[in-house]
């Protein structure tokens, strides 16, 4: 309010934001696949799957799963959109980090199933291995990056966590804490109930139907 | 055609339409703020609803909502009302209340229609929503925690514009409209979505804080700082303007308005010339009337009228250059010129100078060849026309000239007037099977050595391609200048044996008149010729001038102009002149009183008479027939003198192009934020 008309607009980035963004060749390898998929004139449909290729790309070349603005505009090239269309469907959707995240993004669920089964402790336990105190921080040491999501949808084996693309099922405490110095150390241990559950059968057995004993 | 009952009242719509608009046809008013009849359908605010029998039985949105034959519509039951009061609550929730310090406010849709259909009162106890101003550049301000997404002015910049740069970025609670990575929003059209949004989150930026709707006196005036015609309405208070907006005429305008007649006004109030100046001893010093007059009259004494001239600039109303040139005529002078930029019209035939297709009528062309031309920057709102067609799909456009974005994908078919004698055979096969094909020949083409040679080839292709027939005339002369029309069918040329303008310059007379004349190297007047200026702002033309006579602008005086289609349009006077300035009409008037050939008319409405009688056309005002082309007899012109040379853009700065605006401290702003701003090419 009460600017003077002379203000004018420099465009402004945050210093994070790299200024250029090109596809490398393991990207460039997809793409045709990708465009494929729709009919010609269409696209633009293909912003998702190529926003994605963007984010993995990050990945292996910085460390850090994340859209950059350059990126955007590199994909509204590509499939000849105007940039803003681009930023509106990136900014839209939760799983595209538009800024850069740790080499492991913590999505902890505290929806109410995983909040009953102890949520709060998973949460707890993070903060202090990780030493991050709000939601979507990253800790000092650029490990890691907490985000609150809502159910993961594997609530059978609450509570969980998705750090990057995997799920671990059934923590707790303890179980949070060994899995967050796992991944420290390098070495992220299998996916799935940290348990040991087979996927979301009952804890102990029985795992299949055939090994079920009914009364008469 | 589908019957529908609305309250009791059956309308028949035809099949297709949505049921607000029937609501309309039946005369209910449905409120609403995101549905606008000349963007695309939206439906998010919600705030249409009304309720239909054998529908699902809940409020419907009826701006989404087709219609059937045999509906039966409620705009005012209870379930509506209820509907309406609850969509209004919601949108109220995060709306500040800040209406006292709000530029909306008076004219506010949100306010209007809470008043109408919103409670008296709100639920909502928690804290609302705030969201970041955003910087859209020196024309548009925002206050962003305003907004109520109706995605308007995303709609009308990506559509109508042709500019997309505008979104809504983040989802649900944290939408926000904007353009995500700041930038000032590059259109020429840009301040439409000011009128467009309901609310007051996109208001005018140099307008901020000025004046209350109410306190405003509204008259209706024409634009002249580009040659469309622009039907607006000037906002005044006191002797102030202090507003232009658009008046809707669909010939014309639609509702639309360019940036710079928008806001350009704030160069109306500086440096003006508010009293007559003479020049002696070479400086310019204060006079009065008379003694400007004297010193024009003993200047003209014993001059035959061969050593006398006079140039029409760009602004000019049509009754002053009449006045001019009978003055001139009672002088002995038909030395006379308003093609200030030498471009090569011809004004032997109306047809050869007019843009005969009609604005409306582009919506009908199904080629169009621009030939020398930048719509864009020439006309905004006539290339909003042309980006409209193109929207509708199956239209090929060629371009001869600079290769820039338009708006619309165009065919670059070359960059000088050679291309005409060997157009691309694939083009030129389009041309001729289209069945109403366009030739648009900008000002470029024209102001130039060899601009007769291309006005007669543009023509020769316009007839070779079947573009002049009895229905339909689409050869078309896209001017920049709001005076040149009225001034061509004024004859405001130099007939065979008389001076034109480069004669007249370098010395040719002795006495120059200059009408508002300031676009062109005043440098080139002759050292001995004495210069009259007349007109309102002391710019290229007043600084050379020997004696200055104060006019008035555009707002200051009831005028008739011309628009590019021939369109003969009347303006009113919205506040006076400054000071001694008087209507440009009354200063000529008064001057061949005092040398003795008094001008026959003493009011506007003789001199309106007398324009009629020079040119009929001038009977008939606002209405403009549509004519086919009646000779296929096209203007002289050596097609052997085309050359090569490319086409240099008849405007290089959209946003300073007269005396108005290049003293606009708000338009040096634009030109400040755009000048580096390169147009890229490919719209969306
Ligand atoms: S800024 Fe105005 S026009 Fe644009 S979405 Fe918000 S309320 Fe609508
Ligand atoms: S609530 Fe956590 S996965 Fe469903
Ligand atoms: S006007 Fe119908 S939903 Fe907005």
């Amino acid at each position: 309010m009460g600017e003077s008309a002379q203000t004018n607009p420099v465009p402004m980035r945050d210093s994070f934001q790299p200024s250029t963004f090109a596809f490398d060749a393991e990207s460039e390898g997809a793409i045709p696949g990708i465009l494929a998929k729709y009919p010609a004139g269409r696209q633009a449909s293909a912003v998702l799957p190529m926003l994605y290729l963007v984010q993995n790309q990050m990945r292996r070349q910085t460390g850090s799963a994340w859209v950059p603005i350059a990126g955007m505009d590199e994909v509204a090239r590509r499939l000849d959109m105007a940039p803003i269309r681009v930023y509106e469907v990136a900014t839209f959707y939760f799983m595209f980090n538009l800024k850069p995240i740790g080499t492991y993004h913590l999505q902890v669920c505290t929806t109410t199933p995983c909040w009953l089964r102890g949520s709060d402790e998973v949460v707890a336990a993070c903060r202090a291995a990780t030493g991050i105190e709000g939601w979507g921080e990253t800790s000092g040491d650029g490990v890691f990056t907490m985000t609150e999501v809502e159910c993961l949808g594997a609530c059978v084996n609450a509570p969980i966590i998705q750090v990057n693309d995997d799920f671990y099922e059934d923590l707790d405490g303890d179980s949070t804490k060994q899995l967050l110095e796992a991944l420290r150390r390098g070495e992220p241990p299998k996916p799935g109930s940290v348990k040991g559950r087979q996927t979301s059968a009952p804890e102990g057995g029985p795992t299949t139907l055939t090994t079920l004993q009914f009364e008469s | 055609m589908a019957k529908v009952t609305v309250d009791g009242i059956e309308v028949e719509v035809p099949n297709g339409s949505s049921v607000l608009q029937a609501c309309e046809a039946a005369g209910k008013e449905i409120p609403r703020f995101c549905y606008h009849d000349r963007l695309s359908i939206a439906g998010n605010c919600r705030m249409c609803l009304v309720e239909i029998e054998k529908a699902p039985p809940k409020p419907i949105s009826s701006c989404t909502y087709p219609v059937a034959d045999g509906m039966v519509v409620h705009t005012d039951s209870p379930m509506v009302r209820n509907g309406r009061r609850g969509v209004m609550e919601f949108l109220l929730i995060n709306h500040p209340l800040d209406c006292p310090i709000c530029d909306q406010g008076g004219e506010c849709d949100l306010q209007d229609q809470a008043m109408g259909y919103g409670m008296d009162h709100s639920r909502y106890a928690e804290n609302k929503r705030a969201v970041k101003d955003k910087n859209l550049g020196p024309l548009v301000k925002t206050v962003m925690t305003r907004c109520i997404h109706c995605t308007r002015c995303i709609r009308f910049i990506a559509e109508v514009a042709g500019v997309p740069d505008l979104g809504a970025t983040s989802r649900g609670e944290h939408m926000e409209v904007g353009t995500y990575v700041e930038k000032a929003l590059g259109s020429e059209l840009s301040g439409n979505i000011i009128d467009l949004c309901p609310v007051g989150a996109l208001t005018s930026k140099p307008y901020a804080f000025v004046a209350r709707p109410w306190e405003l006196t509204k008259i209706d005036s024409i634009d002249v700082l580009d040659a469309v015609g622009t039907n607006i309405r000037v906002d005044a208070r006191g002797p102030e303007v202090l507003r232009i907006l658009p008046r809707t005429n669909e010939d014309v305008n639609e509702e639309w308005l360019a940036d710079k007649s928008r806001f350009a006004l704030d160069g109306l109030r500086r440096r003006r010339l508010d009293r007559p100046w003479v020049r002696r001893d070479g400086k310019l010093i204060e006079a009065s009337w008379s003694e400007a007059f004297a010193a024009i009259a003993e200047k003209l004494h014993g001059l035959t009228g061969d050593r006398i001239g006079a140039i029409a600039g760009d602004l000019c109303d049509a009754e002053s250059m009449l006045a001019l040139k009978e003055l001139m005529a009672s002088l002995g002078s038909a030395n006379l010129d308003c093609r200030q930029d030498g471009a090569h019209l011809n004004a032997s035939r109306r047809d050869f100078y007019t843009f005969n297709t009609t604005i409306a009528g582009i919506e009908e062309a199904d080629a169009i060849l621009l030939i020398g031309t930048n719509p864009r920057r020439e006309a905004p709102v006539l290339n909003a026309r042309i980006r409209k067609r193109w929207l509708n799909g199956n239209i090929p456009i060629g371009l001869i000239g600079t290769e820039t974005d338009v708006t619309y994908r165009v065919q670059q078919l070359g960059h000088g007037p050679v291309v005409l004698n060997a157009l691309n055979e694939a083009f030129a096969g389009k041309l001729r099977n289209a069945k109403k094909p366009m030739i648009i020949v900008g000002q470029a083409a024209l102001a130039r050595p060899d601009g007769a040679a291309v006005l007669a080839a543009a023509w020769r292709l316009a007839a070779s391609v079947g573009a002049l027939t009895a229905e339909w005339h689409g050869f078309n002369v896209l001017h920049t200048a709001a005076a040149r029309v009225g001034a061509l069918d004024l004859g405001f040329v130099p007939g065979a044996n008389d001076k034109s303008m480069a004669q007249m310059l370098d010395g040719g007379v002795d006495v120059l008149w200059l009408l508002g004349a300031d676009e062109f190297d005043t440098a080139r007047i002759g050292d001995r010729t004495f210069v009259v200026y007349q007109g309102h702002h002391g710019d290229a033309g007043a600084a050379r001038a020997d004696v200055i006579l104060p006019g008035a602008a555009y707002t200051e005086k009831p005028g008739t102009y011309v628009n590019t289609e021939g369109r003969v349009q009347r303006g009113l006077l919205a506040v006076y002149p400054p000071g001694d300035a008087r209507e440009d009409w009354k200063i000529l008037r008064a001057f061949s009183e005092v040398i003795g050939h008094t001008l026959p008319y003493d009011t506007i409405d003789a001199l309106r008479k007398r324009l009629e009688l020079v040119n009929p056309v001038f009977a008939r005002i606002g209405f403009l027939p549509r004519f086919g082309a009646t000779d296929q007899a096209g203007p002289a012109g050596d097609p052997v003198a085309l050359s090569d040379t490319p086409f240099v853009p008849a405007i290089a700065d959209y946003y300073q192009t007269d005396p108005v605006s290049r003293a606009s401290p708000t338009m040096a702003a634009c030109t400040a934020t755009f000048a580096t701003t390169p147009l890229v090419a490919a719209a969306e």
